[in-house]
């Protein structure tokens, strides 16, 4: 077919940066990935059996990549927003979405609470061996009875002297098994209601912290997911995050920038599995000719760059939104919501590309399907996120 | 939305507010009356012309004033508030089709006649090329411009032409080889007047505007009304195609946000089951949605439009944009009229027109399919 665009040609391939970018981004993003594809990747399918070990913290640590966007003052790099984006972004290579996700843990879940309320003391105890990747972090939100509906927390810390007694139990908590440190969202006053909550530091290693079972999932095998149980665990009341009471405004806030993060991941994720099946349409022949070259296979490729496109936009544009103060809940929300779904649609369209070679393990695409698949329903669901969209306007 | 959302400035929002009250107090009441006539009136071009809406990217040595593609871009958005497609369409056409290939490619002599005239209001342009034998196919073109002395003689029948009516010039793709293709077409600047013979077709939607078939028949052409290089018109095409394609992304974000808002009102107004629409859950997240499609139409067209401004030819953004937003456009009207319910299904409001209009936009400027080939094809495949 003869359009007008098969005259003119611009270079397609250029590589061309985002304005959010600078060349020490891109240079950081060159090394995660280099490091992400040598270390990482030639585990992946190995780690989907065992969960990934140990090392990787402290290996990701002595790089300085736990701490790219945290304060030199506790050993991080200082470096802006932007750079915790590059690491979301390129650890997709390691092509295992359960390590990307305790990482996420680590560095934009669990850590951005302890620097932004904790002591001085909490600083140095927890988010400085954090970033060197000695210690692992999990952060305790979910309970058996009360998921996105965080108001319905039950787990009780009750003062006692100078210390609180916890009791209770949390859920779907990744690094949950391997964790140093819980950050754990607790009911302090039961009638007080939004009111009532209390963030604590609990070490994984007190008594009465029982890790009650590994959880089997849908995706997401190469990261552990602990259902935890509390029996009257006591910590002293220096342990509390930030101040008493502000538990659940706390944990507000942290979850934007873990939307951020978990979005950033999506069109990643997204994006690997597209290249890879770009790739394989290029290779697989049927009826004599490169899968890619019929018509459909190549509109459906259309469709998918354009939905990863679209969802790269909105999220780059959030993010400098929230790297230039504001504190933009709404499109946020839009970013984890478009993102998350375009995803799933387009690890769906990957398998169908693929045929039956899609359905099989061997080809990791069944993989990218299963992990991106929680996407939608971690950090917010997609029925929480329209509802906060919704609210955003008053509606 | 944040009133500065990279790439516009404060200069390109306060052009947004004084266009935005020129429209909504000038052309925004006329637009059912518009619609039902299938036409708009002439004046409305100069009245534009007197706001400097006309030239708002072109030099000031032409009469314009001296702007660039964000402040075009600003008005694009702004011209979806007089919620009459086809109104914008006309005035569309007439700024960022007819006239761009006049400025980039027009000699002086073109540039005092056609584009200066046009700037003031005085001369309507239109941009001729699909044919009904070709449209996104535009080498097969067949509309044949034969040398003579002095120029040459068009014959030849272009369609779905905008301002199509109305036009005074029309820039014209033809035939200047008998084989035409890639290196034989040319573009000629053909005014109206003997053997020149507009219809109006009837449309779906974009009804205020006077789309029409325009028969040549010998029609006699001056040589100096060549526009470009002979032979090598395909260039002039290619050359506005990325403009106008993020053109209607414009459109489609600005006609989405006016929607949305429109929408999102009626839903807090209208009670149903006592209490407002908007209080029940399932169009609470409906209008999410359908913000967050709006968002996410804006962020891919804007990025796009930042690189197009910067110079990148980013061909493989604009196409993007073009097909994400003119789909979503489609859907969210669809979804608009949906929460009007049967308000919405009837002409006394304006979401029926809204949907109607925004049906084009998957069709025109290049269909989806040929985005998705465009796409393809950067793709390597």
């Amino acid at each position: 077919m003869a359009t007008a665009e098969s005259v003119l040609k611009p270079d397609f391939a250029a590589k061309r940066k985002h304005f959010i970018f600078n060349h020490e981004h891109e240079a950081l993003r060159e090394s995660i990935r280099n490091f992400a594809l040598k270390e990482l990747a030639p585990h992946a399918a190995e780690w989907e059996e065992t969960t990934f070990p140990n090392w990787v913290f402290t290996r990701m640590g002595e790089l300085g990549f736990l701490g790219l966007d945290k304060p030199e003052e506790y050993g991080g790099q200082g470096g802006d927003y932007f750079s915790a984006m590059v690491l979301a972004e390129e650890i997709a290579n390691a092509n295992c979405g359960g390590l990307a996700m305790g990482v996420a843990v680590q560095t934009d879940m669990a850590m951005p609470p302890i620097l932004a309320f904790g002591t001085e003391e909490q600083k140095q105890e927890w988010a400085v061996p954090a970033i060197k990747g000695e210690k692992i972090l999990c952060l305790g939100i979910t309970e058996p009875d009360a998921g996105s509906d965080v108001a319905g927390i039950k787990t009780r810390a009750v003062r006692d002297g100078d210390e609180f007694v916890i009791n209770g139990s949390k859920t779907y908590i990744t690094n949950g098994h391997r964790a140093d440190v819980i950050v754990l969202v607790s009911k302090t006053d039961p009638d007080a209601g939004y009111d009532g909550f209390t963030l604590f530091l609990v070490p994984m290693d007190a008594p009465g912290v029982i890790r009650e079972k590994k959880l089997q999932k849908l995706g997401m095998h190469a990261s552990d997911t602990a259902l935890l149980a509390f029996q009257d665990v006591r910590v002293p009341a220096s342990a509390m995050l930030g101040q008493e009471g502000r538990g659940f405004y706390h944990i507000m806030w942290e979850l934007q920038g873990e939307r951020m993060i978990g979005a950033a991941g999506c069109v990643s994720g997204a994006q690997k599995c597209f290249d890879h099946t770009l790739q394989y349409a290029k290779e697989r022949e049927a009826f004599g000719k490169a899968i890619g070259h019929f018509q459909v296979i190549r509109h459906k490729f259309a469709e998918m760059a354009t939905k990863i496109e679209a969802a790269r936009q909105l999220v780059y544009m959030t993010a400098w939104r929230f790297a230039n103060g504001e504190y933009p809940v709404r499109e946020i929300s839009m970013a984890k919501l478009y993102s998350a779904r375009i995803a799933c649609e387009v690890a769906d369209e990957c398998i169908q590309i693929h045929g039956g070679a899609g359905y099989m393990r061997e080809y990791n695409v069944e993989r990218v399907w299963r992990d991106m698949r929680l996407n939608r329903i971690g950090a917010g669901t997609d029925e929480i996120m329209l509802e906060v969209i919704g609210r955003s306007y008053g509606l | 939305m944040s009133p500065l959302t990279p790439p516009f400035n404060e200069e390109h929002e306060e052009l947004r507010s004084s266009a935005r009250g020129f429209i909504e107090r000038e052309l925004t009441p006329h637009a059912a009356q518009w619609e039902e006539d299938e036409w708009f009136p002439n004046e409305v071009f100069t009245k534009m012309a007197a706001q400097g809406l006309l030239g708002l990217k072109y030099p000031e040595e032409h009469g314009g004033q001296g702007g660039d593609y964000l402040h075009e871009a600003v008005l694009i958005e702004e011209l979806t508030r007089i919620g009459s497609g086809g109104t914008a369409a006309g005035i569309g056409a007439h700024v960022n089709i007819a006239t761009p290939p006049i400025w980039k490619f027009g000699s002086d002599e073109h540039k005092r006649n056609y584009l200066r005239a046009a700037i003031r209001g005085e001369k309507i342009g239109a941009l001729a090329i699909t044919e009904p034998g070709a449209g996104s196919d535009v080498a097969a073109l067949r509309t044949r411009a034969t040398p003579v002395d002095g120029g040459w003689v068009l014959n030849g029948e272009k369609t779905y032409i905008t301002n199509g009516v109305r036009a005074d010039f029309m820039v014209t793709a033809v035939k200047t080889t008998e084989e035409g293709g890639h290196h034989g077409i040319s573009f000629l600047i053909v005014e109206r007047g003997e053997g020149v013979k507009s219809s109006a077709l009837h449309k779906l939607g974009w009804r205020a505007s006077d789309t029409a078939t325009i028969a040549f028949e010998d029609v006699f052409v001056p040589s100096e009304n060549l526009l470009g290089a002979e032979h090598e018109g395909f260039k002039l095409i290619m050359a506005n195609f990325q403009w106008e394609r993020l053109a209607m992304a414009l459109g489609a974000v600005g006609a989405m946000r006016v929607a949305w808002e429109r929408t999102a009102e009626y839903a807090r107004e209208r009670n149903a089951f006592g209490k407002p629409l908007s209080g029940h859950q399932a169009i609470r997240h409906k209008l999410a949605d359908m913000a967050t499609s709006v968002y996410t139409c804006q962020c891919v067209t804007y990025d796009a439009l930042r690189r197009f401004v910067n110079g990148e030819e980013p061909l493989k953004e604009v196409s993007m944009a073009k097909l994400l937003t003119q789909r979503a456009s489609f859907e969210l009207m669809d979804e608009c009229l949906q929460i009007h319910g049967g308000a919405g299904y009837m002409r006394e409001y304006w979401v029926e027109r809204a949907a109607r209009d925004a049906r084009l936009g998957p069709i025109g400027g290049g269909s989806d399919e040929i985005m998705r080939e465009i796409l393809g094809r950067v793709l390597a495949l």
